[in-house]
């Protein structure tokens, strides 16, 4: 991309082939010259969105109703490509920006957050799950025929079976899948595709798979292309690292990459502001106060046996270190639990303290593990056999779960809400209400995504409630965690004012934003 | 577990002796060379050592197999892991330029161990092992067997006693070896289906319809569950396990238990089982989830993940129990008692008989030799000449392509 300066270049003729679907893989950087304010405002929206496409996908499944409304909306609102079968040009029809001008700003705003996002591991692992999910919602809006240009036009040739063999294995076809019925088997071609292709319906055993190949109904056909999608991505980013240095060279350009890049994960909880406030003494209580309930249940765990298993140690030895526990405390406090156990001073020096050590960055390639998000505690690292990890509220039995609240006095009343939240699946929200009922208050006045805010938020409220904080201009948070809030107006107003003003301005909006999600 | 008075001191004057002679170093790196087909395959795999008193160095990385035995030999490991191949020599790694060297590839690899089973087992308990429990090992090597070569195509596996109180598989397949962590974890996931920690009581849901890979799983399960489960285990025998069963059946069959079973009459307690069957919903799969969670096989998919996991190698000896990590045959895997897998002392002892006496006694000591290494080394050869003829013909193709005759 070539910049100019502030003046904004107005695209005379309207180029319908270079927007004609409404799908894309992203293959082609854009190609034109723009404004530095519509550059920052394009990047700035897109990931609002991916934000938005983020917590919806903790809160809600994949693709309900209640998801698809909501992410419509936040896209709407945003002026991304909402409705795929609109026309490029059809400009007179329409409120606001024209379905051409919706999916140039898809485009490039894609390879503008490319830019920011590439350049460390888990930056490009957080982009690549948003717009892979992005894609998945929009793919899943466009009608079959739509379904099947997009594959032809991109090139995923897969081999179909002959009629014999899918008579042969008409059974065990349907048996491998809710939406493969006789008929289906009939009716469709069949794709015969390597199960390295096709992770995502393996994982699930979602689909049959025979010697190394699953067999794919031309309906399922989007796993496929998602997979081929995250593929695409993966690679592009690792290019775009490498040409990083040069646009780093453009200064007007360097301070936003960075504040986008920085803007995802809000707070982390890594920095410790706190370091040796907190004594060994006070971990126990501490933990039936102020600890979420996930980190009550490890401490718990740990004191009863004595022993905690990796999983375990990883989920919690974090959380300490991110409340304020110094490497020193870290040890003596896992040290003094181990021993009472089977694990002799000897062995714990051997085997357990080498751990502590490197969750502080102090062995290996000395990365400061940053503690765990309700996100990550919830999604991965399942908890198996022997293992007390993981979020109480997901991965608990809701009978064991119920027992465990009532055990810790929470009235009937407040565990039938916290159950009721649990079959939703919004657990973070379940836990949030456990909060307020732990805490006796009405309503938190935040949107609980980190054990570590759940902690701080306790002490808060245990110290005498403090600066909560409200920012000016944003549109009011309600309980819900959803980014789709706040009225069109509003947001189209911000929207048009942030255009305008400088960047430092621009970026301290931004870090509200995310703070406040 | 008991193992006849072994005693870790023995190691340090025994491992020596057992590196020495016993340690099959050919077919070890006829293996780990691949044929040589990909340019220093061997030279760039990872290898970490256990030495005495607990001291771990990992990026351990030899030029040939020669080197190898002789390092092995003076170092004298107590345990040994292998690794995957990277970019570089790992025993260089220091010296390459940060965030080049990389883990490459490495075999597909599970570990099956005991200690996950300690809720479904109630003969023994952590590192112990019996003839009654081993049979959940038996049945977790025929399903995944099975389900890696039938549903994922893979045709080089190695199953290897831990020593201690599991196995482990190692999917040689030049596509397994080439697998990306994403492909690794969702193989893992395909073949996982008890779920879930202490928190959770009933660890296997199952929803019409029922994939064929569950169908054949409970195939293998059903052939053993009435031996292991009901007669070895006695699950439905004592008042506590039998509480634990009726813990996983649905509450609205629950009452057609309640009287029969805690008599502790069996044969009364499978009436019943008969009559709840009959009466059970459509989609409802109780008998079978009960059966899955007391048999199938549990993975760690964290051992599975990792291209750089470093798993304990064939042949290397368990520290604890002084067992050696054998390759399994899986034609003779009913019969497979790992309590009379040999032990270092034991390899090493008859070994010297062998060595040191004339023809007669050697005729005399032949049966001994079916507790020996040998036929574990013979079996690893057919598995090798297995993997052999896949090199042949990437070799061919290469030679042909740079017109090499």
């Amino acid at each position: 991309m070539q910049f100019s300066g502030r003046r904004r270049k107005v695209i005379t003729s309207p180029q319908v082939e270079l927007y004609g679907q409404a799908l894309q893989f992203y293959g082609q950087p854009p190609l034109e010259n723009m404004s530095l304010s519509e550059f920052e405002s394009f990047a700035v929206d897109r990931l609002k969105l991916l934000k938005t496409i983020e917590n919806l996908g903790v809160s809600y499944v994949k693709l309900s109703d209640d998801y698809k409304r909501k992410l419509d909306n936040e896209s709407r609102n945003l002026n991304f490509p909402y409705r795929p079968d609109a026309v490029p040009d059809d400009r007179k029809s329409q409120v606001g920006p024209s379905e051409y001008e919706k999916r140039r700003k898809d485009h490039i705003s894609h390879f503008i957050l490319r830019l920011a996002y590439c350049q460390t591991e888990d930056l490009r692992r957080w982009f690549i799950q948003q717009e892979v999910d992005l894609f998945r919602y929009r793919f899943n809006g466009l009608q079959p025929k739509q379904k099947v240009e997009f594959l032809h036009k991109n090139n995923l040739q897969y081999d179909t079976i002959s009629v014999e063999e899918k008579k042969t294995l008409q059974d065990k076809l349907v048996n491998s899948s809710h939406n493969v019925s006789g008929i289906t088997v009939e009716d469709q071609d069949f794709y015969k595709v390597p199960f390295q292709d096709a992770l995502d319906l393996v994982r699930t055993r979602k689909v049959y798979l025979k010697a190394g190949y699953v067999y794919i109904p031309h309906q399922d056909i989007v796993a496929i292309v998602l997979n081929d999608f995250r593929t695409r991505l993966s690679k592009a980013l690792a290019l775009t690292a490498r040409s990083l240095p040069a646009v780093h060279s453009d200064e007007r350009l360097q301070p936003l990459l960075n504040h986008l890049s920085h803007a995802y994960v809000g707070q982390d909880y890594s920095i410790q502001k706190n370091v040796g406030k907190i004594s060994l003494e006070q971990i126990d209580s501490l933990s039936v106060k102020s600890f979420p309930l996930c980190m009550r249940q490890l401490h718990q765990a740990l004191r009863d046996s004595h022993h905690l298993r990796h999983g375990g140690r990883m989920q919690y030895g974090l959380f300490l270190k991110g409340i304020g526990l110094s490497l020193e405390q870290a040890l003596q406090f896992w040290r003094s639990e181990f021993i009472r156990g089977k694990v002799d001073a000897d062995k714990f020096d051997k085997a357990y303290a080498y751990g502590i050590r490197h969750m502080f960055g102090k062995e290996g390639k000395r990365a400061d593990y940053t503690p765990y998000s309700c996100m990550k505690v919830i999604l991965s690292n399942l908890p198996s056999q022997g293992d007390h990890h993981g979020c109480p509220f997901r991965h608990s039995d809701p009978e064991l779960l119920k027992q465990k609240l009532q055990f810790y006095k929470v009235s009937p009343s407040g565990i039938s809400q916290i159950l009721e939240l649990v079959k939703g699946m919004h657990y973070q929200l379940a836990c949030q209400k456990y909060f307020e009922l732990t805490h006796s208050i009405e309503e938190a006045s935040f949107s609980l995504n980190h054990p570590n805010q759940y902690f701080i938020e306790s002490q808060r409220v245990l110290g005498g409630g403090k600066d909560i904080k409200r920012e000016v201009g944003t549109p009011q948070r309600s309980q819900e965690n959803s980014a789709a809030r706040g009225s069109t107006t509003d947001r189209e107003a911000a929207a048009a004012a942030n255009a305008a003003k400088d960047l430092p301005e621009m970026t301290e909006d931004l870090d509200s934003f995310f703070q406040d999600a | 577990m008991p193992s006849s008075g072994y005693d870790a001191a023995c190691l340090p004057d025994l491992l020596p002796l057992y590196y020495r002679r016993l340690f099959p170093f050919a077919q070890y790196h006829r293996w780990l060379n691949y044929g040589g087909v990909q340019k220093n395959y061997f030279q760039n795999r990872e290898f970490s050592f256990t030495l005495k008193d607990d001291i771990y160095v990992r990026y351990q990385s030899f030029s040939t197999q020669t080197e190898l035995e002789k390092e092995m030999l003076k170092m004298n490991p107590y345990k040994i892991d292998v690794g995957a191949i990277y970019s570089h020599r790992p025993n260089q790694h220091n010296t390459v330029k940060s965030g080049t060297f990389q883990a490459l590839e490495k075999e597909l690899v599970f570990d099956i161990d005991m200690t996950d089973y300690d809720d479904v087992r109630s003969c023994c308990s952590a590192a112990e092992i019996c003839s009654k429990c081993w049979t959940l090992m038996t049945i977790a090597v025929h399903i995944l067997d099975r389900a890696l070569r039938d549903d994922f195509g893979f045709q080089h596996l190695l199953w290897v006693y831990s020593g201690r109180r599991g196995v482990h598989c190692w999917v040689c397949d030049e596509a397994a070896r080439k697998l990306s962590v994403a492909a690794r974890s969702a193989v893992a996931e395909y073949l996982s289906l008890v779920k879930g920690g202490d928190e959770t009581v009933k660890k296997v849901v199952l929803t019409d319809p029922l994939h064929p890979f569950i169908r054949e799983s409970l195939a293998v399960v059903e052939r053993y569950f009435p031996q292991y489960a009901l007669h070895e285990q006695e699950i439905l025998s004592r008042k506590e396990s039998v509480d634990k069963v009726l813990a996983l059946v649905p509450e609205d069959i629950l009452f057609l238990f309640q009287c029969c079973i805690y008599e502790g009459n069996k044969a009364c307690s499978r009436r019943y089982i008969g009559r709840a069957l009959a009466t059970a919903k459509k989609g409802q799969h109780f008998e079978k989830e009960i059966m899955l969670q007391y048999c199938y096989p549990r993975l760690d998919v964290n051992v599975s993940k990792g291209v750089n996991h470093l798993l304990k190698s064939p042949f290397s000896v368990h520290p604890k129990t002084g067992r050696i990590s054998v390759p399994m045959d899986l034609e003779e895997l009913d019969t497979f008692d790992p309590l009379a897998v040999p032990t270092i002392r034991s390899a090493t002892v008859l070994n010297a008989r062998v060595v040191c006496c004339d023809a007669a006694e050697r005729r005399k000591i032949r049966d001994y030799k079916r507790t020996s290494l040998a036929k574990y080394v013979k079996y690893f050869d057919q598995f090798l000449d297995g993997l052999a003829l896949s090199w042949k013909g990437e070799l061919l193709k290469k030679s042909d392509l740079e017109k090499d005759f």
